[in-house]
Parts: C-alpha cells; sequence; structure tokens
C-alpha cells in the first residue's frame, strides 16, 4: 500500500468542531499576519458560507421555516370550528407549537434518532395546540392539547441534535459529519427530495409552432385550490381558457365581464398606444360587437352560463358568472367588495403578453429557463400534507362534536375536548405514512403523487451527501423531449453541471451547485407598502392610458403599479436590501423587453451569494477577509455589511458578473467568490475536472456514489439492512478544496494506489485491471458487509407468543453442527461463524395461534428458524434485543463478513474509469523501479486516448509529487496544483520530469523498453461485487405452477436458455439435444389423451366421454399439458387428435 | 554487443543480453564457470541489521532476478497464521484485527521451526516443532492519576492503544530450552495493532507458523528486494562554463564534477538516478549518452526484522541451488 496516512474515522473525533481548523489564525500555513490577496482568499468566504448554511441547508430552512412560521399560517387559516347544531358554540385554535410545552421554554424529551434507527421507531416530537372553545356559556382556553406527532427532520430547530456539540452528539452515538435534513419514520432514514416545478402565479408565454397557438398561462396556488387559467389565440382571435368553463370565452367579454366595458379602454389596456399591437387585437373586438354584448352584466350572464359547476343550491347565472370571474380565473388574486379592476389589469396584462409574442416571437417564454422554476422543499410539502390532515381532523372533530350536541338535555356541559383526542391518531399516522410510503395525496387539490420521499441511501458518505442536494423534476422520463434535459445556461453557480444520472432520468434529476441557497416565502405586504413609498404608483389608481408608457412594477407576478423612474428604483431598492432593510432574499431586476420591474418574495427560487462590486472595486477587501479569518466576522455579517448579496437567476440575469478581481471592468457589478462552486459536492470530490471530457466526470458523480468507504463515525453502531465499509480508507493524495469543505478526507471511500500504466498479461483488456496480490495480503482493497435480519417475536390473540428456543445437543452434550453459532439463549453469539445452513436465530411460533389456550393443554410448537444461506460464511457481529412501538419484541443481528478483493470485483478512479479486477499477480512477477517500488493496479494505457481524461493524468504527476515531497495536493476546478511545480518537484526529487520512470520486468529482470507512467491514483472500491453475483445451478427448486426452474439468484434459480440460444442450437443442427435436454430430460409428463373427444383425461380413464376405450398414453411437455388446462378454464377446448406417424 | 542499456529520450534500447549459445554463428557463448568465476564480483557497499545494499557484477540478468524473487516469495519465514479469539470487546473487528496481527513481522529464526504437516488432523497439527504460540491479553482501565481536562487517551486510560510489543510469545515444550536464549519477540515493538477504551478487552492466541510469501505477503522476508542497474554517463562532447553548472544540475547531485577548466566530467555515476532530466534540454542534445551497465546490479535487501538482509540472500541462493539441483536430478533432464 502506498504512504499515504490511513484515515481512521475516530482520529478526528479528538478535534471539536469541523469548520474550527478553516477559522484558525493559522490555516493551510497562512497566517494572519501573512500578506491577504483578496483575490486568492476570498474563496475563505466559502468556508464561512457553509459553516452558516451547512450543505442541507435548504432541507433544514425550509422545515423550520414551515415548524416555525407556516404551521401558525395554517392554523389561523383554519382557525374555527363551529356547530351546525349549537350556534353557540366555537372552538378557536390560539397558537400551535412543535416538541414543547408553552410553560417551559425546553423541550420535551424526544427518543434520540439513533435509538429511533435501532428500534424501528418514528423519530418524532409531539404538536401542541393552545385552543379556546366555549363549555355552556363560559369560554374556556386550554393550552398544550396535544393533536398528533410530527416527524422532525434530523438537524433542523426542533431536533436534539440542533446546535450540538461534537461530544454532545458522540453521547446520542450520532455522527457529527452527517449532514441531516432527513426523517427517521419506523427506523428507516427518509428523503423528501427537491421537487422542480413551474413557477406559481406566473404569466409564462408559449407557442406551439405548429398548431400556430400563441397561449399565455398561469397556474394560481392557494391555501384552498390550484387551477390553471389560459389566454389562448385561436383564428387569430384571443381567448380565455379555464378547466371549470366549458369553452373559451373571447377575451373581450372576459374584460367586460370585469367590468372594463369601454372598447377604447380595453384596447388601450391591452395595446397601449402601439399601432402594431392594436391591429393585432382589433378583430377581438369586432367578435363581441357580433355576440351583441356590451354590458357588464351580459357579459357576466354569458360567462355564468358557460360555467360547468356542482353546487347544492341552484344559482342565478349571473350570480355564476361573478362567481367565475370573482373565484376561480386567476384565483389567486382575491377580490374585495366586487371590484375587479385588479383581475382585469391581470387578464389585460396576459393578453398584452400573447399580442407581444404574436408581433414578435420571440417574446416567449423558455419553460426550461432556471428562472421560471421553483424548488419545492421538505417543508413546502409537509405543509401542504399537514394542512390536509388538519382539516380532515378538524371534519372528524366537528362532525364528533355535532353528534354529541345533537343529543337533546344532556346530563352535563358538554366539553369539546373529550372528543379531541378520538381522532389524534390520524394525524400522526398521516405523516408517517405519507412519508414511509411517498405516497403524497391531498385531497384539496385531488393531487397524487408517488415517489416523493427515498430511502436515504448509506452506500458511502457521498451517496448521502448527493441525495440530499438532489432534485427530481416533474416531468416523465419516459417522453424523448430534448429541452429539459439540456444544460441550461442560467444553470451556472445554481444547478451542478456534472451531476446527473445516464440513461431515462438524464438531465431531469439534478443536483445544487456548492454555494446554491434556495429561498423562503417571505412576506408580501411590507415590500408592497415599500414599493409605493420608493414612488410607484398604485395601479389601482393609474389611468389606463398611461398605463403602458411607464414601467408595470410586479410582485410575485402580480401587477401592483406603475413607476416613472426604473433604474433609479430599482437601485434604490437594492440598496435598502444590501443595507438589511428588507430579507436578502428579496429580488429585484428590470425587463426592458416587457418595459417591467420583477420584484419576487416567493418561496423556491435558487440562489447564491455573489461579491458586490462598486466603482469597479470589489466591496470585500483585505480587512474584511483579514477579519474573516480571524473570526471577528462571519459570512452573516458580510451580508450585512452590503459586501456580498444573494442573487437569484433572474437577478444575475440583469447583473455582470466577473469570474475574477483582474476582470472587474465599469460596467461590471458583481464578483464570483469561487469558480469552482459551479459544481456540486458529488461532481467536487474529482481532482482536476476542468481538464477532463465532461461525461467522465458525470460518470464519476454517478459512480462516487457507489464506493466503498467509511459511511459515518458512528457507522459500527448503525444496524442496516446492507452496509459496505472499507478497512483501511485512505484520504486522497490529491484533494480538492470541495473534498475539505465536505469532509470527505475524513470520511473517505478509497485508497491511493501506485498505479502503472501499461500493459500486462492480457488479462487486462477492455478496462480490467491486474493487482498485486501483496498488497491484497497487506490490506488494499479489503472491505466488510454488513448485513441485518430483523426477526420479531409476536404476540397472538390466545395468548400465546413467539418464542426464542436454546439449542439442541447431540449424545456428547456438544450442539449440534446446525446450532454451533447458537448461545444458550437461542440467539447467535457474538463473534462466531455462521456458515450455509446453520441457524442463528432459533425462533418457534405457536402452532395454534387462533384458538383459545384454555382448550389447550399444553402450547405446541413448530420450530421457524432463521437459517443462513450464502456462498461465504460470516460472523455475528452484533444481536439486538428491543421493543418496537408497538411492544413486540425484536431481534436484529448484523452479520459481518469480510472480503478481500478477487477476480471481477470492480474498481474505479476519479475520472469515470472504471475495471474490473483481470487477474492477480504476485509481487515478484510485477514491475519494479530503481527504488523496488511495486505497482499496486497496473492499468492498461488503451483506457486514456477514447476517454481523455487528463486530469487523471494530472493526478497521478501531482500525487507523486505529493509523495515525495511529503504534501497533499490540490486537484480544485479551475485551480489546483500547478502542473509546472509538480514536475518541478519530480526532477527534484530525481525522477523523470513527465512521471514516467524506468522499469525493470519482475519476470526477466531486464528494463522495460518503454517508460513507464507510474505514479499514485486515488481509486475506489465499488459496491459490485462477484461475491454477492456469482451463481451458478445444476438442480434445484421449482415453481408450483409450472414446474419450470425458479427465476433469479435470491431462489437458486436456472439460468434461461433463452430463444435466441434455442435457435444457436437448432442452426447448429442439434435440435435432438434441445429435445433431450428441454423435454425428455426435464419437463416431460405422460397424459392420457382420449383419442375419442381429443381431452385428456387421467388414470386410463376419460371423464368427458365416460369410458376409456379410446385413452392412449403419450409425453408431452408438461408446459404443453398447462396451457391446455388454462385454455380449458377459460372455456377453450383444445382437442388433440391422435394419428400414426408411421403407417402400420 | 556492448553491455550498456541506452537510455534514450522515450525509449530504453539494448535491454537482453545476447551471450547465450546460438545467438551468434560464429561466437560459442557457452557459459563456463571458470569464466565466471573469474569474472564475477561482489562488493558490499553498506551492511546492518535490517539493510542490506551490494552489487553483483559481471552475472545474468536471470540469476539476479531469481534471486530477487526467491527472496520475495520464496525465503521462509514464520508469521502469525491462525488466531483464536476468547475475547474481543473492542471496536476493533476480529478478523481485521487477525489480520493487522498477521501482518506484524516477528523475530524467530525460521531454522528453528519445521514445516506444519496440511494432511493431518486440526488437532495434531500443531506440535512445539513447528509452531509459536503468542498470546494478547489486555484491557484497557481508566487511569485514576490522568490529570483533569486532559484529553490524550494515552494518558486517559491505560491500554489505550495496543502495540505489537503487548504480543506475549508462550514458549511450548521443548521451546522453554531451544528458546530460552533469543525468545520471540515482535521485530517491531511500535506497530499499533488496535486502539481501546475503558472497559474494553482483547484476549486471544496466535499460532505462527512457517510459510513462503508466495503464500501470503507476510510470510515474506524482505520488505522489498530489488536492484537497479548501474547508470552510465558518457559525455560525448566537452560542456563547460555556465552550461557545465546546468548540465550538472540535471544530474542527482555529486554525479557530475566540474574540474578546474570548467568542465563537467563524471564524478559518480552510482549515485545517478537516470531522471533523464539532460535529454530534455536541446542544447545538451549529441553531447550527453545515458545509459546502465547490464551486468552490474546494485541489490538492494531490506529486511523485515527476522533475519540479516545477508541470510536471506544466502538463503536465495540456497534456494535456487536446490532448484537446479532438482532439475538436474529430475528424470526428464537426462
Amino acid at each position: 500500500m502506498s504512504a499515504a496516512a490511513t484515515a481512521m474515522p475516530h482520529a478526528a473525533l479528538e478535534k471539536d468542531s469541523a469548520f474550527e481548523s478553516l477559522l484558525k489564525p493559522v490555516y493551510k500555513g497562512k497566517k494572519l499576519t501573512d500578506e491577504i490577496n483578496t483575490a486568492e482568499d476570498k474563496w475563505n468566504l466559502l468556508p464561512a458560507f457553509l459553516k452558516v448554511k451547512g450543505l442541507v441547508k435548504q432541507h433544514l430552512d425550509s422545515f423550520n421555516y414551515f415548524v416555525d412560521v407556516d404551521l401558525k399560517k395554517i392554523i389561523k387559516a383554519n382557525e374555527l370550528i363551529l356547530s351546525d347544531v349549537d350556534p353557540e358554540f366555537y372552538l378557536k385554535y390560539v397558537d400551535i407549537r412543535v416538541g414543547h410545552k408553552s410553560s417551559s421554554s425546553t423541550k420535551d424529551y424526544i427518543v434520540p434518532p439513533h435509538e429511533c434507527r435501532l428500534r424501528d421507531m418514528t423519530y418524532s416530537a409531539p404538536v401542541y395546540v393552545d385552543i379556546e372553545y366555549t363549555r355552556g356559556r363560559n369560554i374556556i382556553m386550554h393550552r398544550d392539547v396535544e393533536i398528533g406527532k410530527m416527524p422532525i427532520m434530523l438537524r433542523s430547530n426542533k431536533c436534539i441534535l440542533n446546535g450540538a456539540s461534537e461530544s454532545q452528539m458522540a453521547k446520542v452515538n450520532e455522527c457529527p459529519l452527517d449532514p441531516g435534513g432527513y426523517f427517521i419514520v419506523n427506523g428507516t432514514e427518509k428523503v423528501i427530495l427537491i421537487q422542480e416545478q413551474l413557477s406559481k402565479n406566473r404569466i409564462i408565454v408559449e407557442a406551439d409552432e405548429k398548431k400556430g397557438i400563441v397561449q399565455a398561462s398561469v397556474t394560481s396556488s392557494t391555501h384552498e385550490r390550484k387551477s390553471k387559467t389560459y389566454v389562448i389565440t385561436k383564428n387569430e382571435k384571443i381567448y380565455l381558457k379555464h378547466n371549470s368553463i366549458a369553452e373559451e370565452v373571447p377575451i373581450v367579454l372576459v374584460l367586460k365581464a370585469c367590468g372594463i366595458v369601454s372598447d377604447l379602454e380595453i384596447m388601450q389596456l391591452v395595446c397601449g398606444n402601439d399601432s402594431s399591437y392594436q391591429d393585432i387585437f382589433a378583430i377581438n373586438l369586432e367578435e363581441v360587437a357580433k355576440m351583441k354584448i356590451y354590458t357588464q352584466q351580459q357579459a357576466l350572464e354569458y360567462i355564468g352560463s358557460k360555467v360547468k359547476t356542482v353546487r347544492r343550491q341552484k344559482l342565478t347565472t349571473l350570480q355564476e358568472g361573478i362567481e367565475a370571474i370573482a373565484t376561480t380565473v386567476i384565483a389567486h388574486l382575491t377580490v374585495e367588495a366586487l371590484d375587479f379592476r385588479e383581475k382585469a389589469l391581470y387578464i389585460a396584462v396576459m393578453t398584452r403578453r400573447v399580442v407581444m409574442a404574436l408581433h414578435n416571437p420571440k417574446m416567449i417564454d423558455d419553460r426550461d429557463y432556471v428562472g421560471n422554476k421553483r424548488l419545492e422543499l421538505a417543508g413546502q410539502l409537509m405543509s401542504l400534507l399537514f394542512e390536509d390532515l388538519f382539516k380532515k381532523f378538524n371534519n372528524d372533530f366537528k362532525a364528533n362534536i355535532d353528534k354529541v350536541l345533537k343529543k337533546p338535555n344532556r346530563a352535563m356541559e358538554y366539553d369539546a375536548l373529550l372528543s379531541i383526542n378520538v381522532h389524534s391518531n390520524n394525524i400522526t399516522t398521516g405523516l408517517n405514512r405519507a412519508i414511509s410510503t411517498g405516497n403524497w395525496s391531498l385531497k384539496r387539490f385531488k393531487m397524487e403523487r408517488a415517489g416523493v420521499t427515498h430511502v436515504l441511501s448509506r452506500l458511502s458518505y457521498i451517496s448521502a451527501l448527493g441525495m440530499m442536494t438532489r432534485i427530481s423534476s416533474q416531468f416523465e422520463k419516459s417522453r424523448k423531449v430534448s429541452g429539459p434535459r439540456a444544460l441550461q445556461p442560467s444553470q451556472f453557480g445554481m444547478l451542478c453541471t456534472s451531476d446527473t444520472p445516464e440513461g431515462e432520468a438524464c438531465g431531469l434529476v439534478k443536483n445544487l451547485a456548492l454555494m446554491t441557497h434556495i429561498t423562503t416565502d417571505d412576506e408580501e405586504e411590507p415590500i408592497k407598502n415599500l414599493c409605493y413609498l420608493l414612488g410607484v404608483e398604485d395601479i389601482t389608481v393609474v389611468d389606463s392610458d398611461t398605463l403602458h408608457l411607464n414601467y408595470c412594477v410586479y410582485l410575485n407576478g402580480t401587477i401592483v403599479g406603475i413607476i416613472r423612474f426604473p433604474t433609479k428604483f430599482v437601485s434604490r431598492f437594492r440598496s435598502l436590501r444590501r443595507g438589511g432593510r428588507l430579507s436578502d432574499f428579496v429580488s429585484i431586476y428590470t425587463n426592458s423587453h416587457q418595459k417591467a420591474v420583477h420584484i419576487a418574495t416567493d418561496g423556491g427560487r435558487v440562489c447564491r451569494p455573489l461579491i458586490i462590486v462598486s466603482d469597479g472595486n470589489s466591496r470585500v477587501q483585505a480587512e474584511h477577509l483579514a477579519k474573516l479569518l480571524d473570526g471577528k466576522l462571519q459570512f452573516d455579517d458580510f451580508l450585512r455589511l452590503g459586501l456580498v448579496e444573494y442573487l437569484d437567476v433572474n437577478e444575475e440575469n440583469d447583473s455582470f458578473i466577473a469570474l475574477y478581481e483582474k476582470d472587474i471592468e465599469p460596467r461590471i457589478t458583481h464578483l464570483e467568490i469561487e469558480p469552482f462552486t459551479v459544481l456540486g459536492a458529488v461532481a467536487g470530490l474529482i481532482p482536476y475536472p476542468h481538464h477532463n471530457q465532461s461525461p467522465r466526470n458525470t460518470y464519476q458523480c454517478a459512480m462516487g456514489k457507489q464506493a466503498i468507504g467509511a459511511i459515518a463515525y458512528n457507522q459500527f453502531k448503525r444496524i442496516d439492512t446492507l452496509l459496505y465499509l472499507m478497512i483501511y480508507p485512505q484520504q486522497p493524495m490529491v484533494k480538492t478544496k470541495t473534498i475539505e469543505l465536505i469532509d470527505y478526507d475524513k470520511i473517505p471511500a478509497g485508497q491511493n494506489a501506485t498505479v502503472a500504466v501499461m500493459s500486462y498479461s492480457g488479462y487486462d483488456i477492455e478496462d480490467a485491471l491486474v493487482l498485486n496480490k501483496a498488497s491484497i495480503d497487506r490490506g488494499f482493497g479489503r472491505c466488510e458487509t454488513r448485513r441485518k435480519l430483523t426477526t420479531v417475536l409476536k404476540r397472538y390473540p390466545n395468548h400465546t407468543q413467539d418464542m426464542v428456543g436454546g439449542m439442541r445437543v447431540d449424545e456428547n452434550g456438544e450442539p449440534i453442527w446446525q446450532h454451533k453459532a447458537l448461545g444458550p439463549d437461542g440467539l447467535g453469539e457474538v463473534g462466531m461463524k455462521v456458515e450455509s445452513g446453520q441457524i442463528y436465530v432459533n425462533k418457534s411460533v405457536p402452532t395454534n395461534a387462533s384458538d383459545s389456550v384454555l382448550n389447550q393443554t399444553q402450547a405446541q410448537y413448530r420450530e421457524t428458524p432463521v437459517v443462513y444461506r450464502a456462498p461465504e460464511p460470516s460472523h455475528i457481529d452484533q444481536v439486538m434485543m428491543s421493543v418496537s412501538e408497538n411492544d413486540q419484541a425484536l431481534i436484529k443481528v448484523l452479520l459481518r463478513q469480510n472480503r478481500r478483493p478477487e477476480l471481477g470485483d470492480k474498481f474505479s478512479s476519479r475520472h469515470g474509469q472504471k475495471g474490473v479486477c483481470g487477474i492477480i499477480i504476485n509481487q515478484e512477477d510485477l514491475p519494479f523501479n530503481d527504488q523496488g517500488v511495486v505497482p499496486d493496479i497496473i492499468m492498461n494505457p488503451h483506457g486514456f486516448p477514447s476517454r481523455m481524461t487528463v486530469g487523471k493524468m494530472k493526478e497521478l504527476v501531482s500525487g507523486k509529487a505529493g509523495v515525495l515531497n511529503g504534501s497533499l495536493e490540490y486537484g480544485t476546478c479551475f485551480g489546483g496544483s500547478k502542473l509546472e511545480d509538480m514536475t518541478g518537484i519530480l526532477v527534484q526529487n530525481g525522477f523523470n520530469y513527465s512521471g514516467k520512470d524506468m522499469l525493470y520486468s519482475g519476470i526477466t529482470g531486464e528494463c522495460l523498453q518503454a517508460y513507464i507512467f507510474f505514479g499514485p491514483i486515488y481509486y475506489q472500491k465499488l459496491k459490485h461485487m462477484v461475491l454477492d453475483k456469482m451463481h451458478a445451478r445444476a438442480r434445484g427448486p421449482r415453481a408450483v405452477l409450472t414446474r419450470q426452474p425458479t427465476e433469479g439468484r435470491s431462489r437458486d434459480g436456472g439460468l434461461r436458455l433463452g430463444e435466441m440460444e434455442r435457435d444457436c442450437v437448432i442452426a447448429y443442427g442439434a435440435s435432438q439435444l434441445l429435445l433431450e435436454r428441454l423435454m425428455i430430460s426435464s419437463d416431460a409428463f405422460e397424459v392420457d389423451v382420449c383419442n375419442h373427444c381429443g381431452l385428456m383425461g387421467y388414470s386410463g380413464w376419460c371423464t368427458t366421454c365416460k369410458s376409456a376405450e379410446h385413452i392412449i398414453k403419450m409425453t408431452i411437455p408438461y408446459a404443453a399439458k398447462l396451457l391446455f388446462q388454462e385454455l380449458l378454464s377459460m372455456n377453450i377446448a383444445p382437442r388433440l387428435k391422435l394419428e400414426d406417424v408411421f403407417e402400420q | 554487443m556492448s553491455n550498456i542499456v541506452g537510455i534514450e529520450y522515450n525509449r530504453v534500447t539494448n535491454t537482453t543480453s545476447t551471450d547465450f549459445p546460438g545467438f551468434q554463428k560464429d561466437q560459442d557463448a557457452k557459459w563456463d564457470v571458470e569464466n565466471f568465476k573469474n569474472t564475477f564480483d561482489v562488493k558490499i557497499n553498506s551492511l546492518d541489521e535490517r539493510e542490506a545494499n551490494f552489487d553483483l557484477m559481471h552475472i545474468d540478468t536471470s540469476v539476479t532476478n531469481a534471486f530477487r524473487r526467491i527472496m520475495i516469495s520464496e525465503v521462509p519465514s514464520v508469521a502469525p497464521e491462525y488466531v483464536y479469539f476468547f475475547n474481543n470487546t473492542s471496536v476493533i473487528q476480529d478478523e481485521v484485527l487477525a489480520h493487522r496481527i498477521g501482518l506484524t513481522p516477528l523475530k524467530v529464526d525460521p531454522d528453528m521451526l519445521s514445516w506444519v504437516d496440511n494432511s493431518l488432523p486440526e488437532a495434531e497439527k500443531f506440535t512445539d516443532e513447528n509452531t509459536i504460540v503468542l498470546t494478547l491479553n489486555v484491557k484497557c482501565t481508566r487511569n485514576p492519576d490522568a490529570p483533569k481536562n486532559c484529553t490524550d487517551s494515552k494518558i486517559l486510560y491505560r491500554n489505550a492503544h495496543i502495540y505489537a510489543r503487548d504480543l506475549k510469545f508462550e514458549p511450548q515444550g521443548k521451546q522453554l530450552s531451544t528458546f530460552a536464549k533469543n525468545p520471540v519477540v515482535p521485530a517491531d515493538p511500535d506497530i499499533l495493532l488496535a486502539k481501546l477504551r475503558p472497559g474494553q478487552e482483547i484476549s486471544l492466541r496466535a499460532h505462527c507458523i512457517l510459510g513462503i510469501g508466495s503464500d501470503h505477503a507476510k510470510f515474506s522476508p524482505v520488505s522489498t528486494a530489488s536492484y537497479r542497474l548501474m547508470p552510465y554517463i558518457n559525455i560525448t562532447q566537452p560542456v563547460s562554463g555556465e552550461s557545465a553548472e546546468k548540465f550538472a544540475k540535471c544530474f542527482s547531485p555529486g554525479v557530475i564534477g566540474i574540474d578546474d577548466a570548467g568542465k563537467a566530467f563524471v564524478k559518480d555515476a552510482r549515485n545517478d538516478t537516470v531522471s533523464r532530466e539532460v535529454l530534455r534540454h536541446e542544447e545538451f542534445e549529441g553531447k550527453v549518452k545515458l545509459g546502465r551497465v547490464r551486468d552490474h546490479f546494485i541489490f538492494n535487501v531490506e529486511s523485515t526484522g527476522a533475519m540479516t538482509p545477508e541470510e536471506i540472500f544466502f538463503k536465495s541462493v540456497r534456494i535456487l541451488k536446490n532448484k537446479a539441483e532438482y532439475l538436474k536430478n529430475c528424470p526428464i533432464s537426462q
């Protein structure tokens, strides 16, 4: 094994905070007194950012927002429960809290997360509400009523791990490097993936070029409902379309219904005084005139007659029309006192956008533009679910109350509190079920979404981390569309450019970049007021004529006013934000094509921090960075001081961003913090990725998640279904800054192998690797698998229960072979070896679990032992006995297997270059250099030309220089150790500058005629191992129905000789072989066929003809016999007609 | 043909020796013992407990390589092979600890043991003639004398770190007398085997037997045994003045000297690492020829500690001799 230090997972525990080293006065050999170079040291903002934000901060922020803010909003929106029976009665929710009671500020005790994992419990905290209700004539306040339990996101502010120090984390068996952001439901870790959606409540203009249709659509989303409104062209006329209106309604008619009756005003609102727009739009006015609809009342009645509704009480068509305009069309705008003007303006704006797109096709919007997307996080999804469950809870509650109140002459005053606990389970189970199955079904929106949650992959630390930053798209995977899958320029810095799966989900599943932040909802009202203060004229008082002469101001897609001096307004708005007067995450940008200023405060926008540049200078100066390194300033201080700000995609598009400080010129507004943050956490592992062909980086992103390594500091405390661990993981010789930031150097997954790039033995074709046997002997690539088996000791209604019996002994008092691994308690003993066929939990179940025991003298038991079946023996690592939430005894046995690399095991470097072990060669046969160094791995040079992974070569050279220099080198994207420096170190140490050494053949002892590229490369062992896949069978189990061999390795199944293989045998001319192997010696079945009726009988008797006269015995395949019987069962009678082949 | 391996910019030439019978028509090139005796030369450069460096000159590559190969894979040595666990409550798994103990080099003279007969049943396999028993019985406890707010686990606890020196030799039968003078100890006592925390303990017994490196690397008596060829530098055109300084820098320090006239000369080619740096510079093109002497091997043998390096080398010679003898007496060869 190579020289690099072995990173023992527990070694780092001694140090306290991971970030402390980053913020210490001496960092990476740099002292505070050293001159600070802003151009290079501004990257220190990144660790500072991650210290505040962390990699999964989006999830935590979103969940925190949900429990702290959104829950209260939901309670507010559904606060009253009234009774249909007793008008006096009311119940009002006053407040809601998660995890602690109102009286004490300390949190309730909740079972720690690791115990939940082990005991198959849900990590949750109680939800308390304060209520106010009437009992008789009195109003009663009741505090801290528990309405259910809410699963808690790990490391959120309701979690016991929130703000815990490393030693506190260690006390509850938790890994301090675990990112959190997931839930534990019934013992499994579940992640709610980030969902990508088209933004809500925004107008999107699309065009279908084939059909010549232009449409503007808006998805209105409120707490109550979701609906979509379209303004669509049809025969060059413009209509409004909505699901609850039977047919398209002419747009002018809709505007008239909204109270804009004058054609002139309609024209002004839609077209302004642009004559080309007027020409396009004029035809619409004619149509309505032809329909002879002139007044608002006529228009409303027209719409009312088209509405599709299911109502209990019939409304007049006029009322229907008013209802439709007020509530269903563009539902997110609320109408007060039947003032439709705001809505009319909104529809006019939509129409204008359509007209603009008709006039100039470039004005259509791009759906795939990241600025038009919103990311839905755990908090939002939980909030939707909770509100649904809460409504159901309230409905049930109300029904219950009504039931009691209906009873006349109650003996005592009714206390509504008595009915509350009856249904309290609904919320708990509803939340649990949704998270554990991933089925989000919301009654309100008639939404049914599957696959929202996933089990957190704990294959490696990276796979868990990668899952937390993953974004899944709502697009269908099967559709062959390129648009949504393509790399969008607007993804820059927000979404990782490399990390996406290959195959059907390519481009649809994305990952966040390193510095991305996702916003949560902010209050709209204060921003609106601020706009008015900054000179925006309220839209309700704006004259229709002047509307389009000025810039319109939109707040979250809704027009709020006009502004005469947009540039000034925007810059003043920005300076207020930079001064901390409003939320950092409010974005503002000008769209000069639409003559609009857009302000966004909604949640789910992706944004990232950038350094502000003013007057051609970066606002972050050396002094600030010095203070940052000194710990006097935090990242948030940089925000507060107005040195750094968050830009979302739309605002980023409105800025000039310099990549490096040297690029700053007068028009530049912002400066990147670090260019390598275009990549995400997973792609950040790759050294020198900017020298690789881009698909290779994508391949590595997929493979890095399969690498075996350390998983967490608490890996030996975990009992997972399947866990792969590497025995001696090492941190890579060539690191990246990302590796340090995400602590991959503390929880690595791979080893530094000395690689010789040369051809050897012919067993290295097609990317196969040659491994050094001595290296394997010394621990290279060793790994361990840990497999869990859970048994539950059930209790039955008749008071019998499963039990674990002791071991059985032979005549000498020794345990029988099957029970060798058992202890006297009938459970496997820790440390024992179990071989295939041996038992490790000797469980028995009662033979009679239904009848009452009273009838039985003694309970009878049947042995149902847990038998170990695998090609290789395992050792028992842990046996856990506990009690699950429903009081049943739970036994978990962890089996461990130690594996050394063997032929066919899969390895990969960090450059998407995977290969299997083709041959294992003795040390003495391998080539060696002057120093006697022998490679651990020999890689075939043919892997390089077509793959173009130059980064791998640079890794080798940098790694070799690092070994000689005693340093860890960097391969950070767009940076890293320079090749010239590295080759310089090689030459200094007496090596060739190119990294190629003269080797001697181990077999002949002579010099090799070529120089060999020789040095360390970080190799990952991937989870695909031969031992888990090898399979062969001569005979074995068969399926009962078809009598054919079972399928699959797990069932010891047969290997299919398929149609194509069959064709080969026939073509070869060996069809008799097929007959013999497939029929005579395997599937033959003797049947009695009645030659009279052609059906099958049995025992020489035809049941159809009731005779034995014409029965003939013959042999057919069992499959054919089954087919005949199945045909018979569906009323098709296959009749066999028998003839002699050779006439007698 | 010259016996210099040519080191060129991007290839190595003349790597194979040609002095074998039948290569050239007119030359006999038959191997002659007397001739070999006269020409063969050994020069010892350094020799100590763990490392030996010596030159073998005028000997064929195949023979030298055979020595190297045999030293790595066929010279027997003693290593722990069977580890029996009685108790292990530490975090390190039985298999991993057993692997680590197996790799610990032991100071045992392999000649003191005989080979284990694998055909015998388990109970009779191990005797005092072929097995050495090591035991490890450690328990970690708190150190009551540890100063407060101390964080060093070595001070806080007793037996927190288990080293190779904690493996204790248990002489069996007549080993009490045969191993009385030199009891079995690990060659490097400071190898960390495991880490413990209070309450954890390890109790095990290891059977160490004879084995060879090709079976498992732990039986290899050498960390490495390898050779390099003697560097050869031929300055074909004089290099002098400033460029001589630069010329000297292209080689390892002390390889190139500069004489009074400012001319570069080869002072000591042995120390050169043959980095080929000089071939990169255009100004030295054609002025120097690099090479290595094909039959001059600078051997380096690094022992793991059980035997002295010279002993290992002699054993390899003996093994090669036995092999040759076996071949000679083999019925096929007659």
